[in-house]
């Protein structure tokens, strides 16, 4: 029997967990959210990703239910939830202040929720100190927040919000504040978590990589709308506009009008002086009509020779090389200015790294490595 | 340290004992063996045993403590609930009248207010006693109570209460769970200030008060206009020290407390 894949938002029968619909959020004149409509379906882990002030807290306010909406219904589990108060509703948000009881030690920052829940003593002790397990908090059960350090408190705010074992948590720049290592294993555990209790997570981050990682889905967000929301594969390999394709990863963008040369081909005009890059698109494109082209910089193969078989290839020189440990970017300018940006895994030596400085080479890509963007 | 000037030397000095030197003779006075109030006769603690004789003195502490205590804790009361309501509700209809109407009585003279509390109990038909200088005082000290409070409250951070709701609390049980006691120490010298505030208030009690209740400062007020006598005196060094303690409470309550808990709350809220 072959496991079927996490994908309800393709199965047109999903009744999804939260639902916006057409909500906008003014802040008297500032409009916030602008117009969205998205469904997160239960067990779900929903990255909500975009540039600082886009209106990421802002959405995650509005369902723990701090915000009013302006306009539009937010649904969760089917029912409107504009009239029912923060402490009514199923979910339970970590701050992206973190918001600890100053006046409260760890320990009873993290019983806080459970003793309004009423459960008794013993099951509550429990719950408290595997939430201290988890986050690695044991030592600093009975401290006070202003004794602990930042990343410390981060992890505190972590485990309160979690104690509950809510239906649907919302964490608003969870893991910021821990270095690499520790941030990697909370990822794993939040998602371990998430596999165990079927709780459904909404995540706001900075952190692309930790999208992808951790994320169901991704949503892009650009001063209060939805850019895009798809698969973290799918915003990476088939950005729908300029600006997701820039936002998330390394991107090279050449800007060109699209003349068709058959089902699904596009010759790209970008510079007099070079010749047109070839593409394969869905994208229904007038003769003329103006496009960006989207490469990721380890499409692009580097080479000395121009290779024979190649699509599009391009001249130029070494101007920069970023060495990145497991990878290196070459930074080759072509012969009208433009800088490229190439990838390739480190599997040799430095010493006996093929390309330096100022050497001239070949760039070259298949019709089908980039994404072409209507623009 | 820096060493002090002649000139900031003498204007110190003239200050303080411009402030203090009626007080210290009084003091001193209250330890006189004679019965003349002007002349030392050497050091005798006798006037405080008769204090302790004198039925209509103690008589007049005991209900300048009850009225003290019981208004300042409804003031308390009242002025913290008054403070959270400006503070918090961000802008309601009214709001500025509101908040107009709650500070006015920090500069009406007291006599206005004495008497138009006076006219109102009259108006009424209450009978003037306990009662309403208990009602009066809390009127009058309600309002420092909110200045104290509120200006705490507008440095608390609003995230916290949310929280709280977040993790299931009321809005009653996120005040008094996590609002108060991050506070108390505000509402504490709220408290302290209107304590003292209704133990040396003279004019609003001598307007709102009955035959059945004469507190300390009327009681002192007219045995003066019969002549001072070494027994005012002695009474009146207690009320300094009574006085004197609830200050430095007061203000040890809000001054440490007030800035350690306020840093403790910045460290536990981000700042961001
Ligand atoms: N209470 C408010 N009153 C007025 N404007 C607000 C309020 N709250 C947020 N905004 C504005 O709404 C926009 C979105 O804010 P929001 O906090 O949702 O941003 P964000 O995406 O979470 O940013 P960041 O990544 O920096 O946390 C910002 O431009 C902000 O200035
Ligand atoms: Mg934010």
């Amino acid at each position: 029997m072959a496991a079927t894949e996490f994908a309800p938002w393709e199965d047109p029968q999903a009744k999804p967990l939260i639902c916006f619909r057409n909500v906008t959020k003014r802040f008297g004149e500032f409009t916030a959210i602008d117009n969205v409509s998205l469904d997160i379906y239960a067990q779900e882990f929903f990255a909500l990703l975009g540039p600082s002030g886009c209106g990421k807290t802002t959405m995650m306010r509005m369902l723990a239910g701090f915000e009013n909406v302006t306009e539009g219904i937010i649904e969760l589990d089917g029912a409107d939830v504009g009239d029912v108060p923060p402490n009514k509703r199923a979910v339970n948000m970590m701050f992206q202040s973190y918001a600890l009881f100053p006046h409260l030690t760890v320990w009873e920052n993290i019983a806080f929720g459970l003793r309004r829940a009423k459960i008794p003593a013993d099951d509550l002790t429990n719950r408290v100190e595997e939430m201290l397990k988890l986050t690695r908090l044991e030592r600093f059960a009975s401290r006070k927040p202003h004794q602990i350090s930042g990343g410390q408190r981060q992890r505190v705010a972590l485990a309160r919000s979690l104690a509950k074992a809510p239906k649907l948590l919302l964490l608003d720049e969870p893991l910021g504040a821990l270095d690499k290592k520790l941030r990697q294993e909370t990822q794993f555990e939040l998602m371990d978590i998430q596999e165990k209790t079927g709780t459904t997570f909404v995540i706001v981050t900075h952190d692309q990589e930790e999208a992808m990682t951790v994320a169901s889905r991704v949503a892009v967000m650009d001063e209060g709308n939805l850019m895009q929301v798809a698969t973290p594969d799918r915003i990476y390999e088939t950005p729908n506009s300029v600006y997701v394709a820039d936002f998330i990863g390394d991107v090279n963008l050449f800007k060109g009008t699209a003349k068709p040369v058959g089902e699904d081909q596009y010759q790209i005009n970008w510079v007099e002086s070079l010749p047109p890059l070839n593409a394969t698109s869905s994208l229904p494109l007038n003769d003329g009509q103006s496009c960006h082209l989207a490469i990721r910089p380890e499409k692009v193969a580097i080479n000395a020779e121009k290779p024979d078989d190649a699509v599009n290839a391009v001249q130029g020189k070494v101007v920069d090389i970023a060495y990145l440990g497991n990878l290196s970017t070459y930074y080759v300018e072509l012969p009208d200015g433009t800088v490229i940006k190439a990838q390739t895994a480190n599997t040799r030596r430095i010493s006996r790294r093929s390309f330096t400085w100022e050497d001239p080479v070949w760039l070259s890509w298949t019709a089908t490595a980039g994404v072409l963007l209507d623009s | 340290m820096m060493r002090l000037s002649w000139f900031n030397v003498v204007s110190l000095t003239f200050g303080f004992v411009f402030l203090y030197l009626p007080m210290i003779i009084l003091v001193i006075y209250s330890f006189n063996k004679s019965k003349l109030v002007t002349v030392w006769a050497g050091f005798s603690t006798k006037w405080y045993g008769e204090l302790l004789q004198n039925e209509a003195f103690l008589n007049a502490a005991w209900v300048t403590l009850k009225v003290a205590v019981i208004s300042s804790t409804f003031a308390t009361i009242l002025g913290t609930m008054a403070a959270y309501v400006l503070v918090r509700s961000g802008r309601f209809f009214g709001r500025t009248l509101f908040s107009g109407m709650i500070y006015a009585p920090l500069v009406m003279p007291e006599v206005i207010t004495g008497l138009s509390l006076l006219l109102l109990f009259i108006g009424i038909g209450m009978d003037r006693g306990v009662m309403t200088v208990v009602l009066a005082h809390t009127t009058f000290s309600m309002c420092y109570v909110s200045v104290v409070v509120s200006s705490r409250l507008f440095t608390f951070d609003q995230s916290l209460e949310e929280a709280a709701l977040d993790l299931g609390c009321s809005p009653a049980q996120a005040f008094r769970l996590v609002t108060l006691p991050i506070i108390a120490p505000a509402v504490i010298s709220g408290w302290l200030l209107a304590f003292t505030l209704s133990l040396d208030d003279l004019v609003i009690a001598t307007f709102t008060t009955g035959p059945s209740a004469t507190t300390l400062p009327i009681k002192i007020y007219s045995a003066v206009r019969l002549g001072v006598s070494p027994e005012i005196n002695a009474l009146s060094t207690l009320m300094i020290a009574v006085v004197t303690v609830g200050v430095i409470l007061a203000s040890l309550a809000s001054k440490r407390n007030v800035a350690k808990m306020r840093q403790e709350e910045i460290a536990a809220v981000r700042a961001e």
